[in-house]
């Protein structure tokens, strides 16, 4: 029999440090995207509040913390990372695998958003896009999904076939950042 | 050219995807004129125009966007689901 061995999307590209910028890879244990069934969003999540402790979150939120997080995927969708879904939640929306789907990454600093706003198209100042917030959008040209989980703490994901070239992108914007600050110092 | 997602706010339109003009869909099956209008005859408004939009690097949703071609004002947009289209 032959011997399979996991390799996470980002294997042998990261983690990344450029001056105070750190790009890191996460691997989230499970993610499970929830479709909620036409008029079942509340009751959908009363279970998720119940079984993982994280509520729906409205468009463009996050709810819950590191162990179990609901993050806003798109239009009545919602992915779950952290815990396996438990099955009362199928009652109310269809359940999908997304483990493996997906590259997740960490980028973190104090220019962490000055990086972003070379990649996607949103408006990333604090006032507007806090902590805790979430969009799916275009990074780099591709769909992404981009969180702030902290003041500097930014998650990136974009589909794992993805996973070099969002690398690439970002590494650049991180150069591209840094040496505009090294040329204002 | 930005446009107000009713569900994202307010977006690049980099992120949209243009899906054609909004346009009542005929009654019925069987081929009338309304149906060459619908699937062939478009106009050119110089002026307000009517068209669907898709927020295809957002949320997903097909939206209803009214808009001046002389002006670029964006007049309104709504959910294809809720406007109809
Ligand atoms: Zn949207």
């Amino acid at each position: 029999m032959a011997e399979f061995k996991a390799q996470t999307p980002c294997a042998g590209l990261l983690p990344v440090t450029v001056g105070d910028l750190r790009l890191t890879e996460v691997v989230p244990g499970r993610m499970t995207s929830l479709a909620p069934y036409r008029g079942r969003v509340a009751a959908l999540s009363e279970v998720m509040q119940a079984a993982h402790g994280v509520a729906w979150p409205e468009p463009g939120r996050i709810t819950g913390q590191a162990a179990a997080r609901a993050l806003w995927f798109g239009r009545e969708m919602a992915l779950l990372i952290g815990p396996d879904s438990d099955e009362s939640l199928a009652a109310h929306a269809a359940l999908t695998d997304q483990t493996d789907a997906w590259a997740v990454v960490h980028l973190e600093g104090r220019q962490a958003a000055e990086v972003l706003a070379r990649l996607c198209p949103l408006d990333l100042r604090e006032a507007v896009f806090a902590p805790g917030h979430t969009a799916r959008t275009d990074v780099a040209h591709m769909a992404g999904s981009v969180s702030r989980l902290g003041p500097q703490t930014w998650q990136i994901m974009v589909f794992r076939s993805m996973a070099t070239t969002l690398v690439h992108e970002v590494e650049i914007a991180m150069a591209r950042v840094a040496a505009r600050q090294n040329s204002l110092m | 050219m930005r446009l107000g997602c009713p569900i994202c706010g307010e977006r690049d339109r980099r992120e949209f995807y243009y899906q054609g003009a909004a346009l009542a869909r005929p009654e019925g099956e069987a081929w009338a004129p309304e149906w060459d209008d619908y699937i062939h005859n478009r106009d050119n408004p110089a002026g307000v125009t009517r068209d669907l939009w898709q927020h295809e690097q957002g949320c997903g949703s097909w939206l209803i966007v009214a808009r001046n071609t002389v002006t670029h004002e964006v007049l309104g947009v709504a959910l294809a689901t809720e406007a109809g289209a």
